[in-house]
């Protein structure tokens, strides 16, 4: 295994060298769902495609994702060749783009929905729960053609119980000066630890190690299936910092953290602050004052053990020779954020960071005190609860099938079977804005130029990424739009623009696109 | 710095009836949580796959990512 030393940079981490600017954490979340057949008999791939083709050929997304520029085998260690067994990009699966600038495709053997880019936690919340509810009008629509023999189910989980994981991850814009090993050493402690309130909570214990004692119930479905500190892969050797380097915009001057440690989030709460906590933290990483004290050993150790510790007493050697536990790190974090926004830092979350910092501590001191006081805003206290009131009313031992159908059922995104949304989780949203969210953009970030040209001219769109899109004006060429700043296009930038041409050939002409290798390409922003 | 702007943001001070004030209501949810758990409990028993077991055998997914 390896340690600490062997990810430090030599000469520690020149600090010097550190940029002392934080960037705005431009951020966006991708969950891939488990899906399930019953009545049927059809691969997870076909599956996955009924689902996404159900809402595409409602007319509500277009089916046009661009592959161009995908590299996924980037790596953000400069030179390294890990041998690594890095992710084929499918072309042939169900792909759409969404009028509110996100992606809903199949990926491998799951549907995934990527949010659009956002500029705060709280929008990242809010397009994560308009995925829910794109998902869950895909479903109706699907089962509705499928009749009544066949139907097909999809839960917003991340492991079936049987040693099989698929992913949530966020991602985070972070500045290309600040070094990667320095990065990754610091925010492995804020993964490790954070999951004692963004953990979904899980039944039971998968990939066992040799020795390790099985728990009924532990605070991350994820926990489980991390084997290296850091890496490149995703789907085997899963590591706590993955080093995907694909920024999907200027790499000269960001990097997207592509973070795959995390639970999918049923608790509203849970996803806002697990997404501004991070966001903040990785500011003041950027910002070179992240107490290296706190430097954790043996990641992949700890992340097990402090999920398979519900009491929260699990103590993790830190850098400066204290045992602590995750409830005393994140407390330590906490503070450590608060000085450095209370010394006029700018608010790398647009806003968002008191409130933040107001349910982070919140959470925090309930946890302390009792986690039953913050079963509303934490997904693995509050299906513990239903688990622990469900064995005590039915005598149930801590390994009955039904526990296990608890769990599952938590994340079911039928509206009439989700027991999350049976167990008083607090919401931060009326569902009028998250269902306008589903088809309308973030207007803070390229997200909104993505969606509202989709929407004005789904004909002429031929395809569109994450940092481009690509026209049909009627001229012999095909057209391209790239954006490389993901905080242009935005409706302040361009929402004038756009009302004011009627045609794409007007608003082409209005970019002043020019010639390139065979394409007409905008000289975009 | 890029000037944004965000007209679709939730107002966080506005009294929506949906939403709650997740910091200040803790306690008091708490004990509305704990009077509900029975209502609670017969609804999961009325939701709950009525083969649990089949259900969970039966629930195999690919790894993704």
């Amino acid at each position: 295994m390896a340690n600490l030393s062997e990810r430090r940079p030599s000469n520690a981490l020149s600090l010097a060298s550190i940029s002392k600017m934080a960037v705005p954490k431009v951020c966006g979340i991708e969950t891939e769902y488990g899906i399930f057949v019953t009545g049927a008999d059809v691969t997870p791939m076909m599956a996955s495609s009924l689902l996404v083709n159900a809402y595409s050929d409602g007319g509500l997304s277009l089916r046009a994702w661009d592959f161009g520029n995908e590299q996924p085998s980037m790596d953000a260690r400069h030179g390294w060749d890990p041998q690594a067994d890095y992710p084929e990009v499918e072309v042939l699966m169900a792909n759409s783009v969404l009028t509110n600038g996100a992606r809903f495709y199949v990926d491998h053997a799951h549907p995934e929905v990527s949010t659009p880019e956002c500029l705060t936690p709280t929008e990242v919340v809010l397009y994560d729960r308009a995925a829910e509810e794109i998902v869950r009008t895909s479903l109706d629509r699907a089962n509705l053609r499928l009749g009544d023999s066949v139907t097909l189910l999809a839960h917003k989980n991340n492991s079936d119980g049987k040693g099989n994981s698929y992913g949530c991850h966020e991602n985070y814009l972070v500045s290309r000066d600040t070094p990667f090993g320095y990065l990754a050493t610091c925010i492995s402690t804020h993964f490790v630890t954070r999951q004692i309130f963004c953990g979904a909570g899980k039944v039971g214990v998968e990939m066992s190690r040799e020795g390790e004692a099985w728990v009924p119930f532990q605070l991350s479905q994820r926990a489980d299936f991390f084997e290296e500190p850091i890496g490149l892969e995703t789907t085997i050797r899963r590591p706590i910092v993955n080093t995907r380097d694909e920024p999907h915009c200027d790499p000269e001057r960001w990097r997207r953290l592509h973070v795959i440690v995390g639970d999918a989030n049923m608790s509203e709460f849970a996803t806002f602050v697990k997404v501004g906590s991070t966001a903040l933290i990785l500011a003041v990483i950027e910002d070179g004052r992240f107490p290296e004290n706190l430097w954790i050993d043996d990641s992949v150790t700890h992340i097990r053990k402090v999920s398979h510790d519900p009491s929260l007493q699990h103590a993790i050697p830190v850098a400066d020779g204290r045992n602590l536990t995750a409830l005393q790190i994140q407390r330590e974090l906490w503070q450590v954020v608060r000085d450095w926004l209370n010394s006029g830092n700018v608010d790398p979350t647009d806003g968002d960071a008191d409130r933040v910092m107001e349910i982070w501590l919140t959470m925090l001191d309930g946890l302390d005190a009792d986690p039953l006081t913050v079963a509303h805003l934490i997904d693995w206290v509050a299906k513990k609860r239903l688990i622990d009131a469900m064995s005590l009313r039915h005598n149930l031992t801590v390994e009955h099938p039904k526990l296990r159908a608890i769990d599952l059922q938590y994340h079911d995104m039928r509206v009439e079977k989700c027991l999350a949304l049976k167990s008083g989780l607090a919401k931060m949203f009326d569902q009028e804005d998250v269902l306008r969210a589903m088809t309308e953009p973030p207007a803070t970030t390229r997200a909104y130029f993505r969606g509202e040209c989709i929407r004005r001219w789904p004909d002429q769109v031929v395809s569109a990424n994450w940092d481009s899109v690509v026209f049909d004006s009627g001229e012999p060429q095909l057209q391209r739009v790239p954006m490389m700043d993901p905080l242009k296009g935005t409706l302040k930038h361009v929402g004038q623009l756009l009302n004011s041409v009627d045609t794409v050939k007007q608003l082409l002409d209005a970019l002043g696109a020019e010639s390139v290798e065979g394409v007409i390409e905008d000289s975009g922003w | 710095m890029q000037e944004r702007i965000r007209p679709q943001k939730p107002d966080h001070s506005s009294s929506d009836s949906d939403t709650t004030d997740a910091s200040t209501t803790s306690a008091s949810s708490s004990n509305q949580l704990k009077d509900d758990l029975d209502d609670l409990l017969d609804e999961i028993d009325e939701v709950l796959e009525t083969n649990a077991e089949e259900f969970v055998k039966n629930y195999v997914q690919k790894g993704g990512e």
